[in-house]
């Protein structure tokens, strides 16, 4: 495109400037509309867990549903109630839908569509990840709303003791790629690297569950507890964009996953025509997102002190031991740093996944273990009382709380 | 000086920098100060996009604004009445004084070094013709240098025992001895 | 001129927010503005508010960011050994292991203190 406005007359520099603006608006629009549709899909597939059939009135099975709600919440009141911070207020859901959007920027669509190739695009996502605590903190205290405020509270609490393991789960494709870009990860994955590396995908999904507040993790938002907790008094559009940013980071979950670890474009004839390596990472990144809405629809809310255990206790531990592992098998595993095809990657990834079977059976075994001495405890303490209280119920907590 | 669209863009940035850590200063509110301390070191972050130094532009907003600012923001909400605290300064004149003269002494500091520097004069400061050119590989060759016994080895493994050291540190303000720690509200594991 | 890559990322962040603003700018027109008393308050399940805003915040939030800023600057010393540890040797793995155990001892320090508690 660029070269087509320079045909017109314009200089380099002008015509660059605008092509990019073009792109940019077409990478925001595209992500923002196609949430209308990822908020369908979810509405849809939660209907079927839930044994019911979702929105099916509005348009063809139910597909203007999202539009239709749309329209409406814009046509809501927008409340704000004294001494609402104006400035900050409003700024901080347009910054939550922010942090999701930048993070399309360096997701590689197909092997020449890309945003921008960054050199640091591992990094530049982990740096993304943490503009959304921001516009949490934002939203909770320009309330001016005690729940808001310990809402924010909480769920910054949460989303930062996530991002460590994350961070460290989204190392292992740049160790076994040698390189931050994104692109670059994806044209090493001649085998993928799910194969190669489980646990770190495990790890990965369990971390990214929790920084988009989503259940098992969804204290965030415990309707049941918090109202809203830092959403409390958000109304009209505003509270559409936290609700809009929320999904569509459940679906950049599932991009993520696709081209960290399933491949991304990968596939028969990706390289040829673009447009397939495209319809590639849509069905990979449904995988993903499906697994994230399912995982959803099945586990019951874990405590706000049990979550904070998981990520401290089990998951920064268990990230740092995989990312050693694997760097070191990595590393003595001959003609690791010259691999250019599937035949040469593969038994490399095999031994690799080997390795994170192995390391998978020890981890359950230990779980296994602290399950079985908690029961042990719990147990103790009720022979000890015989009136049952309501906080000796048997936890299932997945993770060992310390004594 | 050339106005391109370089010098621009740091311009820009040079502005949303110093903006901000004027606003930090004079805003009444604390919390706004530490929004505006964001949008400062954002800022900075976006310098150091300009000059081809991505690595330390991601790492600004990664530690800079993604933890040291939620922990200021933290650090605020433990002062108790924070809202209802104005902060004013009856010495700002002074202030401003010694502010202005620290900025005269660094100046004068830098401009006879600008020629070692290699940098022809305070116009020159905007954009520089013919900058030396960045070689593509300067993170690998940063952590090579990490690493490497003759690079930075040592100052590797000291940050982390001084990381270490830090962590013990805090451990040990923040929980003394156990009686202390019983009068705070018994909100539990439901708040 | 070469192109700086970082063009894209700041013609997004200038550009992108415009459009989720949009319909925030557009609901401020199509939206009815009705305040009353009743609305204005402050939500509290119902109930007046007492007191101010203020809450008692804890301690332990302040332990929990502090622990992630070491974490997060652990992470920040490990993404270049990442990037080049296809170049270096087996030693690289060794000093990053100690780099790594330093840190995974001072966690445990904090487990133990039972600072990474939720409740005090």
């Amino acid at each position: 495109m660029t070269d087509s406005l320079i045909d017109i007359g314009l200089s380099r520099g002008l015509a660059v400037l605008i092509a990019k603006t073009l792109g940019v608006f077409a990478l925001a629009t595209v992500g923002l509309l196609w949430t209308f549709f990822c908020i369908w899909a979810e509405r849809k597939v939660a209907a079927r867990f839930q044994d019911r059939l979702g929105p099916n009135r509005a348009g063809p099975f139910g597909l203007a549903q999202t539009v239709a709600d749309a329209i409406k919440i814009i046509l809501k009141e927008d409340i704000m109630h004294q001494g609402v911070d104006r400035w900050v207020f409003n700024l901080a859901p347009i910054l939550s839908v922010m942090s999701v959007l930048l993070i399309w920027v360096v997701i590689p669509f197909t092997p020449t569509l890309i945003g921008v190739d960054l050199s640091i695009g591992v990094l530049y996502l982990f740096a993304v990840g943490s503009l959304g605590s921001i516009a949490i903190l934002m939203a909770g205290w320009s309330s001016n709303n005690k729940f808001a405020l310990l809402g924010a509270f909480r769920a910054v609490a949460q989303l930062i003791s996530y991002e460590v393991p994350m961070a460290l789960a989204m190392l292992v494709p740049v160790v076994l790629a040698g390189s931050m870009s994104t692109q670059d990860i994806v044209r090493s994955q001649h085998v993928m690297y799910l194969i190669a590396a489980p646990l770190t995908v495990l790890i990965f999904i369990i971390a990214s569950m929790a920084e988009l507040g989503r259940a098992p993790f969804d204290i965030l938002e415990a309707e049941s507890e918090l109202v809203a907790g830092y959403q409390t008094e958000y109304s009209g559009f505003k509270f559409g964009l936290f609700y809009v940013g929320e999904f569509l980071h459940a679906f950049t979950v599932g991009l993520l996953i696709a081209v960290l670890f399933l491949g991304g474009w990968r596939g028969p004839f990706a390289e040829d025509v673009p447009a397939l390596g495209f319809v590639y990472l849509l069905l990979k990144s449904f995988v993903g997102y499906f697994a994230v809405m399912w995982i959803r629809m099945t586990l019951p809310r874990v405590r706000v002190d049990q979550i904070l255990d998981l990520g401290w206790k089990f998951l920064v531990p268990l990230s740092l031991v995989n990312l050693i592992v694997v760097a070191f098998l990595w590393k003595i595993l001959p003609g690791t740093d010259s691999i250019n095809s599937a035949g040469d990657a593969l038994v490399p990834s095999l031994v690799l996944l080997a390795a994170n079977i192995l390391m998978i059976a020890g981890v359950g075994m230990l779980l296994r273990e602290e399950g079985r001495r908690e029961r042990a405890r719990i147990a103790a303490r009720r022979a000890a009382q015989p009136v049952s209280e309501p906080g000796s119920v048997a936890d299932a907590a997945p993770a060992g709380a310390s004594d | 000086m050339e106005l391109t669209v370089e010098s621009l863009v740091f311009l820009l940035f040079s502005l949303i920098t110093l903006g901000g850590a004027l606003m930090v200063v004079t805003t009444r509110n604390l919390f706004h100060a530490a929004l505006f301390l964001m949008l400062s070191l954002f800022g900075v972050a976006g310098l150091f996009a300009l000059l081809t130094a991505p690595f330390l532009a991601g790492i600004q907003v990664v530690v800079y604004i993604g933890a040291i600012a939620i922990l200021i923001i933290f650090a605020i909400m433990l002062t108790p009445q924070v809202t209802a605290v104005r902060p004013t300064n009856s010495q700002w004149i002074a202030g401003v004084v010694v502010a202005v003269v620290l900025f005269a002494l660094l100046v004068s500091i830098v401009t006879p070094l600008m020629s070692e520097l290699g940098v022809e004069g305070w116009s020159a400061v905007f954009t520089e013709k013919n900058p030396p050119p960045v070689p593509a590989d300067s993170m690998a060759r940063l952590g090579e240098a990490f690493v490497d016994p003759q690079g930075y080895m040592l100052p590797f493994e000291v940050a982390s025992v001084l990381l270490m050291a830090a962590l013990v540190g805090a451990v040990m303000l923040v929980r003394p001895a156990r009686g202390a720690e019983d009068e705070a509200p018994q909100a539990g594991a439901q708040e | 001129m070469t192109v700086n890559e970082w063009i894209f990322v700041g013609l997004f962040l200038a550009l992108a927010w415009l459009l989720p603003a949009t319909p925030i700018i557009l609901a401020k027109f199509l939206a009815p503005k009705r305040p009353n008393p009743i609305k204005q308050q402050v939500y509290e399940c119902g109930v007046e508010t007492t007191g101010n805003t203020w809450v008692q915040f804890r301690a332990q939030y302040y332990i929990y960011a502090l622990v992630f800023l070491l974490f997060d600057v652990e992470i920040v010393f490990l993404f270049p050994w990442a990037l080049a540890y296809n170049k270096l040797g087996l030693f690289a793995l060794f000093e990053v292991v100690v780099f790594i155990v330093l840190l995974v001892v001072a966690l445990l320090y904090t487990w133990r203190k039972r600072a990474l508690e939720w409740s005090s």
